[in-house]
C-alpha cells in the first residue's frame, strides 16, 4: 500500500505576507494551506494571487504538502485564483464553504480541465474540503465521497459557531456533534479527518487538551493559525512507546494464531481477535509515518492469507 | 503593454517591497531599499527583467524595498502594472 501520508498540522499560512510565504520551507508542520481566502483583505485579492503564483514557481525543492485555500467557488474570485496558483503546482485545494457534493463535483471538474491543460496525470491536485456550516455537517457524508480527490475532510469550527449563531468555547462541547458528523462520513469513506484550527496562540494547555479530546475521538490532524504550535501537536500525535510495544506483540500473537488455526489469541490475559489486528497495525502505521519503526504492515499482516 | 494610469502595490512589511506605476514618456526606475547598497543592481535588474516581459518601455517605476526576494518584486511590480491598466 502507499505510505501513510501524515497530516496532522496543517498551518494557515497568509497569501499576502512574503516574509511568511518564505519560511514555508523552514516550517516543521507537515503541510502549508497557504491562504488566499479569510486572510487575505478583498483590496488585495489580485496582489495576493499573484504573489502567491510567483511564490510557487520558485518554491521547487519541497518539503511538504502545499494546498492553497481558494476564495469560494460562489465568489467572483474562485476562477481567478485557480488560473493564477495552479501552473505553480501546488499539492491540492483547500475548498472553502464546501456545503454541498455539487460544490465539490465543480472543483473537480475544473481542477481536471486544468490537468489535462497542464499535461499532468489526471486526479493530480487533491481537495480538501472545510465543513463549516451547519449544512455542510448535515451534507458531510455525501461531500466525502463526492470526489475520489479528497485527502479528508477538514472541520472549520470558527465559521461553524458563526452559522449556528453560538460562541466557541474551550472545552468545545458545542462542537461535539458537528465533529463526530464529521469524522463518521471521513471514516466511512476511508479519508483522513482534520480538525480545526485553535486561535489562542497564547494558550499551549488548551491546545494541548483539546488536541488530545481529537485525537481521541479520532481526528488525524489539525490546522493551526502559527508555526510555534506545531510541537504541542506533534507531541499528542506521536505514538507512545507503549503502544508501538504492544501493537508488535498484538502483530505476533495474530501471526501465532493463525499459525495454530485460530483468528483470536490471549495475550497478556487479553482478547485479541481482529479489531485490535486492525488497531495495531494503525499504530505501527503511524510509528512508521513518524520514523519511529522500520516494519511494513501489509494487506496480509492484518487479514492472514487465505 | 503601457502604463495607463498610476498604480500601486505592495506593503512596507519586511521580506515586501512597494511599487509605483505612473505613466511618463521615458523609463525611469527609482529604487529605495533597506540593501541598496548590495543589491541595487540585482533588483534594477530584475525589474527591467519584468518589465521587458511585459513590454513596457515607458513610465516612472519607483519601489521601496525592504529586503524582498526576486519573486515578491516579480509580483508587486505585475500587480501594479496590472491595476495601472498596463496588463
Amino acid at each position: 500500500m502507499a505510505e501513510y501520508q501524515l497530516r496532522r498540522t496543517l498551518l494557515y499560512v497568509p497569501g499576502n505576507m512574503p516574509s511568511m510565504l518564505q519560511n514555508i520551507p523552514l516550517f516543521q508542520c507537515d503541510g502549508v494551506i497557504i491562504d488566499l481566502e479569510d486572510a487575505v483583505p478583498l483590496s488585495e485579492k489580485d496582489a495576493a494571487r499573484i504573489l502567491v503564483k510567483r511564490y510557487l514557481e520558485s518554491y521547487k525543492e519541497r518539503n511538504k504538502e502545499i494546498l492553497v485555500r481558494i476564495n469560494g467557488l460562489d465568489t467572483k474570485w474562485a476562477l481567478d485564483d485557480l488560473k493564477a496558483i495552479l501552473p505553480g503546482i501546488p499539492d491540492g485545494i483547500r475548498l472553502p464553504k464546501a456545503d454541498t457534493p455539487e460544490i465539490v463535483e465543480r472543483l473537480d471538474t475544473l481542477l481536471t480541465e486544468y490537468e489535462e491543460e497542464l499535461g499532468l496525470e489526471l486526479g493530480f491536485f487533491k481537495i480538501l474540503p472545510s465543513i463549516e456550516t451547519a449544512q455542510a455537517v448535515i451534507n458531510a457524508t455525501a461531500i466525502a465521497r463526492a470526489s475520489p480527490r479528497l485527502i479528508g475532510l477538514a472541520f472549520g469550527a470558527e465559521d461553524y459557531t458563526a452559522t449556528m449563531e453560538i460562541n466557541r468555547t474551550k472545552g468545545g462541547e458545542e462542537l461535539f456533534n458537528a465533529r463526530m458528523n464529521v469524522l463518521w462520513a471521513a471514516k466511512a469513506a476511508g479519508i483522513q479527518a482534520i480538525d480545526s484550527i485553535f486561535s489562542d496562540v497564547n494558550d499551549m494547555e488548551a491546545l494541548r487538551v483539546e488536541t488530545e479530546l481529537i485525537k481521541r475521538l479520532g481526528f488525524t490532524g489539525k490546522c493551526l493559525v502559527n508555526p510555534r504550535q506545531t510541537d504541542v501537536i506533534h507531541e499528542v500525535f506521536a505514538p507512545k512507546q507503549d503502544e508501538i510495544d504492544y501493537a508488535l506483540q498484538v502483530m505476533e500473537a495474530i501471526k501465532r494464531a493463525r499459525e495454530m488455526g485460530t483468528g483470536v489469541i490471549s495475550l497478556k490475559g487479553k482478547m485479541v481477535d481482529m479489531p485490535v489486528v486492525i488497531r495495531s497495525a494503525r499504530v505501527l502505521r503511524t510509528a512508521r509515518a513518524h520514523g519511529m519503526v522500520d516494519i511494513i504492515i501489509n494487506e496480509e499482516d492484518i487479514h492472514g492469507a487465505e | 503593454m503601457k502604463i495607463c494610469k498610476k498604480g500601486q502595490a505592495g506593503t512596507v512589511q519586511s521580506s515586501d517591497l512597494m511599487v509605483t506605476v505612473e505613466p511618463a514618456d521615458a523609463l525611469i526606475i527609482e529604487i529605495e531599499s533597506t540593501v541598496k547598497k548590495q543589491f541595487e543592481h540585482l533588483i534594477r535588474a530584475k525589474l527591467e527583467q519584468v518589465l521587458a516581459k511585459h513590454g513596457t518601455v515607458s513610465g516612472r517605476i519607483s519601489i521601496s524595498d525592504r529586503g524582498a526576494l526576486d519573486y515578491a518584486i516579480e509580483a508587486r511590480l505585475e500587480t501594479a502594472l496590472q491595476r495601472a491598466g498596463g496588463m
